[in-house]
């Protein structure tokens, strides 16, 4: 490894901070938030950097670290990132720093509240670099009992049953997928089949070719290990209760980026060792991303809480990305990418927004609203942006991400894309309906001592809504970047439908 | 005669000896000095243990007693849980009257158990086994003010006799068909005269009697209520020491001196393991006691443990030297940490940790890690530990065993959780902090540096495990 390691400066920020917090007393509470400010700027402004410096014309991984951790097993501490990992890089720490900026009136145990969420976004950020298996499924176990904590302790509702409902689906999620991970590693070190060296490198374990019957078991390991976070129906019942019941900034970290593990590993570890496999299984995770999407709107669309409306809706818009993946084809994976991205920037938004009308109205039922945007003008418009972008209109990423998901499933499986495309109809009815009833309309007295947003609630709003926009006028600032690296999966597929074996 | 061979023993005993005859010295009230002594004493046979060349095989009383790699690296396992112990019951706040003979009594199982991973015959390994137990039986039952100690040291020896009787009937089995009771005769026996029936009938026996001082399903009934009655430091030392003690001589029994009849019998191991797995975690889930839930937690983990020997190879000993390891500085760590709190509170229940958070963060910090551990979660030491385990099975073909464990290690973290959740969300019943002492704080500290060292760079432990696997079966 050379020069600066960037990467590891990134996922570390958060990790710093939180020791960092240890050491300064529970009553200094200005000096907790400002400690949280400060490493999620560290965080952001390195991922501008990131940006900046990547070069678009490699498909490789580039700003790569390396230090050998446990020779004898083949692990090493390796990160890197590519055109598929680094949008998500990018959006964690956007995300990151919008949740600091959401809690920033968070008033009990607050030092505790932001220790736990600087563990989550450090293991989060170590699996998008992670350029090792056996560290990519380090930080996802790292995050989940902290998440734990964090819904328990600062969530609402019923926090208790959903903080447990929530943990115990990831854990299984995960356990199943470190059989598949442990199968693979041994696999690999096989001399007569594998490699013949122990590695958990995943350039080298995607280079092998795994025979047919391996592939199906292990992306069918892989398939619902990964697909508990995606989530997929029907494992996702974890999903609504978990986002509805967490507090504001871990709803937008669940819903932004924890999701979003789930598909990028499907896509990384999935897809890319196992193109057989993932061409066994293909039609049913078609069949079941169309449920996802068409099924969860509708549940969306009877929803009482605003807040379970965002999270079924969350659940729904990743049948997207799930339909994308399952298509496997460049422009379909590309667009899946690009929507896991688009995704997490709008659910983020929706998730503040939301949190901040609870904070102030006690309430989340839609029916106790009407006339909002007369008394809160500015979440209005926000609320109405992040809505727009969820129906996937023209003129924000998530138009150009929709697009390319199904102008490639439209090809792979045609009957399902048009039934897919119907959830966007779905979608629009019951986030108009709901931007209705609680914005529009007579002015309600009831909420004439609501406050709108102002000062340090603005920055995450206007930094969310400027992303949405930014990238949805200039796709390709993003879409550029995906392209080379997903190719590189892509063409696995097309060299297996050459082969003759469909 | 080469008394090299037995230094370690032979101070570990003087040492012993030195503090049985300081209680009488030492004034009322003053008889935590013989614990410090004791610590300091340990520390430096410890080091001298390290010092050693480990690859160095030594034997002594015309190869009764052997020294090797194996049996160095148990032994420092066995001295440091013993100084761990040691140092944790200081901060201990009962036994007043009989701390004196107690520091003495915990130096005094270690000649049993290292005469058991040190054995090179049946008898040298029976008469360290009873050494170790009889004065385990003493340790349990020495809180004369308890009524559930003396139970549980009742009930300790009537099962001990038991599992006693069971394994001297394999041993006089297999004495009556090889004609010899030393390992090497055994073993060139059986490869030269096979496997028979009756010889299997043994082994059956043997894996019966250790497996009752492991712990393992069927043979635990004990464990739960001498762990629940024991002093919390003995019950500390029983979960860590007896155990490792077990482990070390099936490790011997079953790897060196019958490799021929494991065969036969693997079958009975696995059905031991998955049983121990399932029964020790399902059982936990319920327990409204932390000693119970962790009596039952440390069931399970024999179970996890186990799938060391099925795997039948170098490195699956090395993972399981590798978990025992971090299993002691987990469970000293979580043992600790419970002591400071019913030290205070006097109630081992698990609602009583309550709000533990507000009251004491250290204290919360490292049980909250500890139990990390065990359930195997990163940046725990466990995860890592769980992972050389559960790998090592799946690459000697036992998938379905491997998806047991990790589906039995979910089902741990449930109930792991559970007490996580009282600590850290529960609402403190009192205000007052709890204050915990320097020796307490210095054991858990101690463990927290190891659990957190060996699972974000365990490297250098795995190096350590594995090459004294590989010196063992070469």
């Amino acid at each position: 490894m050379t020069g600066f390691p960037i990467l590891s400066l990134i996922m570390l920020a958060p990790l710093a901070g939180a020791i960092l917090l240890l050491f300064i007393p529970d009553t200094k509470v200005r000096a907790i938030k400002a400690t949280a400010a400060i490493f999620s700027s560290i965080s952001l402004l390195l991922s501008i950097l990131l940006y900046i410096n990547f070069d678009r014309s490699l498909n490789d991984f580039q700003f790569t670290e390396h230090i050998s951790w446990i020779p004898r097993f083949g692990i090493n501490y390796d990160l890197g990132v590519d055109g598929l990992s680094l949008p998500l890089v990018f959006l964690t720490s956007i995300i990151f720093f919008s949740a600091v900026f959401v809690s920033w009136n968070m008033g009990q145990r607050t030092k505790e509240f932001f220790f736990y969420m600087m563990v989550v976004i450090a293991g989060v950020f170590g699996v998008f670099m992670a350029r090792d298996l056996f560290f990519l499924f380090l930080f996802l176990e790292l995050a989940v009992i902290p998440k734990f904590i964090l819904i328990n302790v600062w969530g609402s509702k019923n926090k208790d049953y959903a903080s447990m409902k929530y943990t115990l689906y990831l854990l299984a999620g995960s356990a199943v997928a470190l059989i598949g991970i442990i199968a693979v590693y041994v696999y690999a070190a096989d001399p007569a089949k594998g490699l013949g060296v122990n590695t958990f490198d995943i350039a080298s374990l995607a280079g092998i070719k795994y025979d047919a019957a391996f592939q199906k078991f292990a992306f069918f390991l892989m398939l619902i290990g990964f697909g508990v976070l995606v989530p997929i129906w029907p494992i996702h019942r974890w999903t609504p209760d978990g986002h509805s019941s967490a507090p504001t900034a871990i709803s937008m970290i669940l819903a932004g980026v924890i999701m979003k593990l789930g598909g990028y590993a499907l896509i990384r570890v999935g897809i890319n060792f196992f193109p057989q496999g993932a061409a066994f299984w293909a039609p049913l995770i078609a069949i079941l991303a169309t449920v996802n999407a068409v099924y969860i709107a509708v549940v969306a669309m009877v929803q009482k809480d605003i807040k379970y409306v965002v999270a079924n809706s969350s659940i729904s818009h990743m049948g997207y990305v799930l339909i994308g993946i399952a298509s496997l084809n460049a422009s379909s994976i590309t667009g899946a990418a690009g929507q896991m991205f688009a995704h997490g920037i709008m659910a983020a938004l929706f998730f503040a927004l939301v949190g901040n009308i609870y904070d102030k109205a006690h309430t989340r039922e839609i029916v106790d609203f009407g006339g909002l945007a007369h008394q809160m003008p500015r979440v209005a418009s926000a609320f109405l942006i992040a809505g727009l972008a969820s129906l996937g209109m023209p003129g924000t990423f998530n138009f150009a991400a929709e697009f390319s998901i199904f102008t490639g499933s439209i090809q792979a499986f045609p009957v399902l894309a048009v039934l897919s495309i119907f959830a966007v109809v779905i979608t629009a009815i019951y986030v108009l309906r709901v931007v209705q009833q609680i914005f529009f309309g007579p002015r309600n007295a009831r909420w004439d001592n609501l406050q709108d947003i102002k000062g340090v609630e603005m920055i995450p709003v206007i930094l969310l809504g400027f992303v949405i926009i930014l990238f949805g006028v200039l796709p390709d600032l993003l879409v550029g970047m995906t392209n080379g690296s997903i190719s590189v999966i892509a063409q696995k597929f097309i060299n297996l439908k050459a082969g003759g074996i469909f | 005669m080469n008394f090299n061979a037995i230094l370690i023993e032979i101070f570990t005993t003087i040492l012993g000896v030195i503090l049985l005859v300081l209680e009488l010295v030492l004034p009322k009230g003053r008889k935590n000095t013989a614990g410090y002594l004791s610590a300091a004493g340990l520390l430096a046979i410890l080091a001298v243990s390290l010092g050693s060349a480990a690859d160095n095989t030594q034997t002594f009383f015309a190869g009764l007693y052997v020294t090797d790699a194996f049996a160095g690296f148990f032994k420092q396992v066995f001295l440091m849980g013993a100084i761990l112990v040691t140092i944790m019951s200081i901060g201990y706040n009962r036994l007043q009257e009989s701390k004196g003979e107690f520091f003495s009594l915990v130096v005094f199982t270690l000649p049993g158990m290292m005469a058991m991973v040190s054995a090179n015959d049946f008898i040298t390994l029976y008469v360290g086994l009873e050494l170790m137990t009889i004065t385990f039986v003493v340790l349990t039952a020495i809180d004369t003010a308890s009524v559930k100690s003396s139970e549980a040291g009742i009930k300790y020896i009537l099962l001990s006799a038991m599992s006693s009787g069971v394994l001297l009937y394999g041993m006089s089995v297999i004495y009556g068909v090889s004609g010899s009771v030393a390992f090497a005769d055994v073993f060139k026996y059986l490869q030269t005269a096979g496997v028979s029936p009756v010889v299997l009938l043994a082994v059956v026996f043997i894996v019966a009697g250790f497996g009752f001082k492991i712990s393992a399903v069927p043979f635990h009934m004990w464990s739960p209520d001498v762990y629940e009655g024991a002093p919390t430091p003995i019950t500390a030392f029983l979960a860590v020491g007896s155990k490792a003690a077990g482990f070390s001589v099936l490790i011997r029994l079953l790897l060196q001196v019958m490799p021929q009849a494991y065969g036969s019998i693997a079958v009975i191991v696995v059905v031991l393991a998955s049983l121990t797995m399932l029964v020790g975690n399902l059982t936990a889930i319920p327990q409204s006691n932390i000693k119970r839930m962790l009596a039952y937690s440390s069931i399970a983990h024999a179970g996890y443990i186990l799938l060391g020997i099925i795997a039948f190879t170098r490195s699956g000993l090395g993972a399981m030297m590798f978990y025992l390891l971090l299993y002691l500085f987990a469970n000293i760590g979580a043992f600790a940490a419970v002591i400071a709190v019913t030290n205070h509170t006097g109630s081992d229940e698990i609602s009583s940790f309550s709000g533990l958070w507000k009251r004491s963060p250290f204290a919360s910090a490292i049980l909250l890690l500890s139990l990390l551990s065990l359930a195997g979660i990163p940046p725990a030491a466990g995860f890592v530990g769980k992972f050389y385990l559960f790998a090592e099975a799946i690459r000697q073909g036992y998938l379905w065993l491997a998806f047991l464990a990790i589906g039995t290690s979910i089902i741990a973290i449930y109930y792991y959780i559970m007490v996580i959740r009282v600590m850290l969300v529960g609402e403190a019943k009192e205000t007052t902090s709890i204050i915990t002492s320097v020796p307490l704080k210095l054991v858990m500290a101690v463990s927290a540096v190891v659990t957190l060292v060996m699972g974000i760079y365990p490297g250098p432990v795995t190096d350590w495990t594995m090459q004294m696997a590989s010196l063992f079966l070469k």
